[in-house]
């Protein structure tokens, strides 16, 4: 059995990164998620598999070292906390518009503005949404646990070059704080030059042969004809993405008649909320969508049909209950509960919001 | 089993450190283990705890509104946290510094004079192991074995040397527990 290591979320990240072959992080120290370059600069992966760890003098910079590194086909990546992650949005922009593949961790902290450090989810629309200008997607994984923070990073990678796309991994400072025991996978080493050059020859800066023509990596198109071209292969990328990358998990929904759905470490404080629920007679599962961006449509819909009602549990003001009302479509009532501002809700106190909404 | 923990103090009292050995004991037991520190405002201002828990099946929410134990080193930790005991559950708490004592009657209160007693081992860093070996006494959820195992886990190895030290002082918190 692989050895299990005590770790918190925001090193797991820093450890995952080394392990699956990063060949660089570019970063700005912000709270809750410093310990992400705290580890990485602690363990000196630049004198071991050669990746860069850099602190750049902002957010805005680390973005476009992330941008210059993914350009070179390299695997890349930058961390952040909200307000950070409000600076780095022009560079995502460039990054998807230039279908660069890349990954950025937001541990989220308590907004608008400089908000509080305390952890909170309202950046859902900021992730999943947008954040920056134009009609782009960003990929994005929500993790639950300390071992999903481990191993989202390798599976971002995957998918940011799969589809040549920014992945985002959207923590928040419960999973960037917490500690919980870590299953370490098999080291990945850095990819060779060589390998660099078959997997991303087509598109990335790596030095023009002369066997084709040079790379030019930009987002900018004056002609609209060309910029409307360029813009439905994308939306047709983020179709194929919708169709095959949703994730998600459920917890006691077979024979559910009231859902919760909750997203990254509320939805483990919600699967409390269904053993009190049940403990009472009330037949209550979860929804943990996974992947935010793509969402996953098709399991809640199908879901949808058995239930009396549904309950969006969040720490916003309601962001995810707009998705869920979208796709519950009218046919049963979305109700929605959560706290704001880095406040945390016990499930106790999501139970008793919970048999409020029911009861009325 | 299951064993949900609330450790609270001052900061530099070694409450976060003291949550890490229980959450590695758990570890080495093969257990599922969560520790969750406070880092906002208050931790900052002075105080600080960490919520352990240590379970043999999946733990689902890391955060807890009531505890099986309160391990409780200064008074607003115990202003704040004495409620949040489970009936029949167990407080533990070193009295110095304490002007308002634990008053309930539901719950096995015990105390630990972890300053006298590390005034005595002439150490004021044994100070958290002291601590740890009267919570050990009361609730022997992790084995010594496992707890020594967590401790060389979490020691960086530069203060390897130091192990004989703090098992010593665990053992010491052990003998010098009294239940109430």
């Amino acid at each position: 059995m692989a050895e299990k290591i005590l770790m918190k979320g925001n090193e797991a990240i820093a450890y995952a990164a080394i392990n699956c072959g990063c060949d660089g992080y570019f970063g700005y120290p912000i709270t809750p998620q410093s310990e992400v370059m705290e580890t990485l600069m602690q363990e000196k992966p630049w004198e071991t598999t050669g990746m860069v760890v850099l602190q750049a003098e902002s957010e805005t910079s680390s973005i476009n070292m992330v941008y210059g590194g993914a350009c070179c086909g390299k695997k890349v990546m930058t961390s952040s906390s909200s307000p950070g992650i409000s600076l780095m949005c022009e560079g995502l922009s460039y990054l998807a518009g230039c279908e660069l593949p890349c990954l950025v961790v937001n541990v989220m902290r308590g907004g608008p503005g400089l908000g509080t450090i305390q952890p909170s989810q309202s950046d859902y629309f900021q992730a999943t949404k947008g954040g920056g200008h134009g009609d782009y997607r960003t990929i994005v994984l929500a993790p639950a646990s300390v071992q999903d923070m481990y191993d989202f990073v390798d599976l971002s990678f995957e998918l940011a070059f799969k589809y040549r796309n920014p992945v985002m991994i959207l923590g928040d400072g419960i999973v960037g704080q917490m500690m919980e025991k870590v299953e370490l996978r098999p080291a990945k080493p850095r990819r060779t030059d060589e390998e660099v050059r078959a997997l991303c020859d087509s598109w990335a800066t790596l030095g023009k042969p002369a066997s084709r023509e040079g790379n030019i990596v930009t987002s900018l198109a004056l002609d609209a004809e060309i910029m409307e071209r360029f813009n439905i292969h994308l939306q047709n990328k983020y179709a194929t993405i919708e169709a095959n990358e949703a994730r998600y998990e459920t917890y006691k929904t077979e024979d559910a008649e009231y859902l919760i759905v909750a997203f990254g470490c509320m939805s483990r404080i919600c699967e409390n909320v269904v053993e009190l629920a049940r403990e009472d007679g009330i037949k209550l599962g979860v929804l943990r969508p996974i992947t935010l961006y793509p969402y996953p449509e098709k399991a809640l819909d199908a879901l949808v049909p058995q239930m009396k009602s549904i309950m969006s549990v969040e720490l916003n003001s309601g962001q995810m209950v707009e998705d869920v009302r979208r796709i519950a479509a009218g046919r049963v009532p979305v109700h929605f509960y959560g706290r704001q501002g880095g406040a945390i809700p016990s499930p106790e106190e999501i139970y008793e919001a919970f048999v409020k909404k029911i009861k009325k | 089993m299951k064993e949900e923990i609330i450790i609270a103090g001052f900061g530099g009292q070694g409450v976060l450190f003291m949550g890490r050995i229980l959450a590695y004991g758990g570890i080495m037991q093969d257990q599922e283990v969560t520790w969750m520190p406070s880092y906002g405002p208050e931790m900052r201002g002075g105080t600080c705890n960490v919520s352990v828990i240590l379970s043999d099946n999946k733990i689902s929410s890391p955060i807890l509104s009531r505890f099986d134990t309160a391990i409780i080193l200064n008074q607003q930790s115990l202003d704040k946290f004495e409620s949040r005991v489970k009936p029949g559950g167990v407080l533990i708490y070193d009295p110095n510094g304490i002007t308002r004592h634990p008053e309930r009657k539901d719950i096995k209160v015990c105390r630990i004079d972890a300053v006298d007693e590390a005034t005595k081992l002439g150490n004021a860093k044994a100070y958290n192991m002291i601590v740890l070996g009267a919570y050990l006494k009361v609730k022997p959820v992790v084995s010594m074995e496992n707890v020594v195992k967590g401790l060389r886990k979490s020691l960086p190895e530069r203060h390897h040397h130091l192990m004989e030290m703090n098992e010593k002082a665990i053992s010491v918190g052990m003998n010098a527990v009294e239940i109430l």
